[in-house]
């Protein structure tokens, strides 16, 4: 057999494990073996692990920090929402208007990505991280005056209040500050499996490509990279509405989990649990990004038992991994030896910080 | 008149957004990192604040100057535990120690207080002024906020214009490794640095449930936010740019309410931000970076 190359046997041995793993929840599910709490939370962790994929592009890859993440998720779920809703006069078929909903879902955050990334590419750095922020803030503001219907002559739309919408016997469907009612709960765990690999996919194709080889050059030396003529501006953008595109469709597949949904979810807390996510699991470590949103979604659900003091605890386990990862010393205490420990049992890899990594 | 009144209140919040403002700029012109806890610092104020008053039955001065107490030790002993083990870590790690620093002081709070608001009275007495015939009216709230934020900024221009202790703050903020050749304590002057930043947020935390008198957990995540912005806005690093940039974020964020739209406000204060930003990336009265290769 001719040898492959480590990074499509890296590729194949990610895709196997999501496989399985993918495979055994949806058999213990449907055996009823998971918990109610937990199988509640299996969809949320597919779109969580979409967001994680999604900003690690940003934050990992182009190294560029983003603090409003979740607005663009927020619009990926509004536009997948009214989608759904719009189409239910169309087709009964659940799982059509939940690829419709994903697919417009990913249209509009990706407008929107566009829209926001022209101008705020300009800037560097914490700049950066503060307009995204800025922008995070201006969709929810915004999200929360749309009056959105629906009736036989189409969908209507106010920005201020459902009365002006001047339908005859149409249904609401975004009523302001209220968010998105009477939802289609459409969202399928097999069509968040495969909006994950979609993702992951996307996201491995375009690291181990020439482009991805551009935007990460630009995240290590962004004067070296301009000198040799490469347009840091195209590149940034194309990754950012690439970036804003997923978290689009992980905005539909959340939305439409559940009926009603407000645009106060997806405000600067849900963009810093994702920035969590990807710190966590170490930045541009896109499988690590994974797993470590698999972990926070259902770690408060795990932390039950402890009951009022769980988010506490959240918030320690934050502080002390963030310490000990960072920190010499402390890295020397409990991290090294354990590697030391491991590492036998684990084949060395490449140097990281690609999406192998 | 009414454009009058919307000004006054608009400075007055403003007044606040700056204080909170002063916290964010100086953490972040010597230490370089985006405190996010320091939202959470100004919930803590206004509590302990209340417990003094209503439960040990203090005077006003006296709370405040407990708060200022409590709110000083508490950020040297954030920055001690969670920050100082990650100086040599990179800004990002920092920035979600600050988060986890935030989230614990959240919910520490709401397993000690409780999360049933509370309701604060204000601790300024000061009758309102009409002028002009009962159409202009200033509110004892406004005055005093106004007052303290201008003591505030002058004393802390005198101080880091001409204290020992200001000179090695900006010393350390200019270049750390050449503050420490000098034989500065550059660990004590960023604890000081935290020091003065969350004494600062314990007043502003004080004038702000004072002017909004409903204590809960997450009270500062708003202003926190907002004074970030106006921190930044006015040039992060810049003292008179963090009074500059958080009256001009209270008096647009009040005007737009009074005259645009009341939902679309926070809307308009970030949208500003953003067109201050990209026509002066370094916000109003920042430093300009030279970039070098």
């Amino acid at each position: 057999m001719k040898k492959l190359k480590p990074t499509t046997r890296s590729n194949i041995f990610t895709y196997g494990a999501l496989l399985i793993i993918f495979t055994v929840v949806y058999i213990l599910n449907n055996g009823g073996v998971i918990s109610n709490n937990i199988s509640g939370l299996l969809i949320p962790i597919c779109a969580y692990v979409c967001m994680s994929i999604s900003l690690n592009l940003t934050v990992g890859i182009l190294g560029e920090l983003s603090l409003g993440h979740a607005g663009f998720m927020s619009v990926g779920a509004f536009s997948g929402v009214i989608a759904a809703s719009a189409l239910r006069n169309v087709t009964d078929n659940g799982t059509l208007q939940l690829i419709a909903a994903i697919a417009i879902g990913a249209v509009f955050a990706a407008i929107a990505g566009a829209i926001v990334g022209v101008p705020v590419l300009r800037l560097n750095g914490d700049y950066l991280a503060i307009v995204t922020l800025a922008f995070g803030e201006i969709i929810k503001n915004l999200l929360n005056n749309f009056y959105i219907g629906v009736d036989n002559s189409g969908l209507h739309f106010s920005m201020k209040d459902t009365a002006s919408l001047n339908m005859d016997k149409g249904t609401v469907i975004v009523n302001g500050p209220m968010g998105a009612v009477g939802i289609p709960k459409v969202s399928t765990l097999i069509v968040g499996f495969i909006l994950i690999l979609i993702c992951y996919a996307a996201t491995a194709n375009i690291t181990n490509s020439r482009t991805g080889r551009a935007i990460k050059a630009i995240r290590d030396n962004r004067i070296a990279v301009e000198s040799v003529g490469i347009s840091v501006a195209k590149y940034k953008l194309m990754t950012f509405v690439t970036s804003a595109a997923m978290a689009g469709m992980a905005g539909a597949l959340y939305a439409l989990n559940y009926t009603t949904i407000t645009p106060k979810k997806f405000d600067f807390n849900t963009s810093i649990l994702i920035l969590v996510f990807v710190v966590l699991g170490g930045i541009g470590n896109v499988r690590g990004g994974m797993i470590a949103a698999t972990v926070l979604v259902v770690l408060p659900e795990l932390l039950r038992a402890v009951k009022d003091y769980r988010m506490l605890m959240y918030a320690v386990v934050l502080i002390l991994v963030m310490i000990f990862t960072n920190n010499r010393k402390a890295r020397g205490l409990i991290i090294d030896p354990a590697k030391k420990l491991f590492g036998k049992l684990i084949p060395k890899r490449g140097k990281g910080g690609d999406a192998n990594g | 008149m009414n454009f009058l009144n919307s000004l006054i209140g608009g400075i007055s919040l403003g007044s606040i957004y700056a204080i909170i403002a002063l916290g964010y700029t100086m953490v972040y012109g010597i230490a370089k990192m985006l405190n996010f806890a320091h939202g959470d610092v100004i919930m803590v104020g206004g509590y302990v604040c209340y417990l003094a008053m209503f439960n040990l039955g203090l005077p006003a001065i006296p709370a405040i100057l407990i708060a200022m107490a409590v709110c000083t030790v508490l950020g040297i002993v954030i920055e001690g535990l969670a920050y100082r083990p990650l100086r040599q870590a990179s800004s990002l790690a920092v920035l979600i120690t600050a988060i986890g620093v935030s989230y614990f002081l959240q919910n520490a709070a709401l397993l000690i207080w409780g999360s049933n608001p509370k309701v604060f009275t204000s601790v300024i007495n000061i009758p309102a002024k009409s002028l002009f015939d009962g159409q202009l009216v200033i509110k004892g709230e406004s005055f005093v906020t106004v007052s303290v934020c201008i003591i505030i900024m002058i004393g802390l221009t005198l101080f880091t214009r001409y204290t020992r202790a200001g000179k090695a703050m900006r010393a350390v903020a200019e270049d750390k490794g050449a503050a420490q050749l000098m034989g500065i304590n550059v660990n004590f002057t960023i604890s000081l640095t935290f020091a003065i930043g969350s004494g600062l947020a314990a007043i502003a935390g004080v004038l702000y449930c004072s002017a909004y008198p409903i204590l809960t957990p997450t009270l500062g995540s708003i202003p926190g936010i907002k004074s970030f912005i106006a921190a930044v806005l006015g040039g992060i690093g810049s003292i008179p740019g963090a009074m500059l940039g958080g009256i001009l974020l209270g008096v647009i964020e009040i005007l737009s309410r009074a005259y645009i739209s009341m939902e679309l406000s926070d809307a308009i204060v970030f949208g500003v931000l953003i067109i201050v930003l990209l026509v002066k990336p370094t916000g109003l009265l920042g430093k300009k970076i030279r970039e070098k290769v």
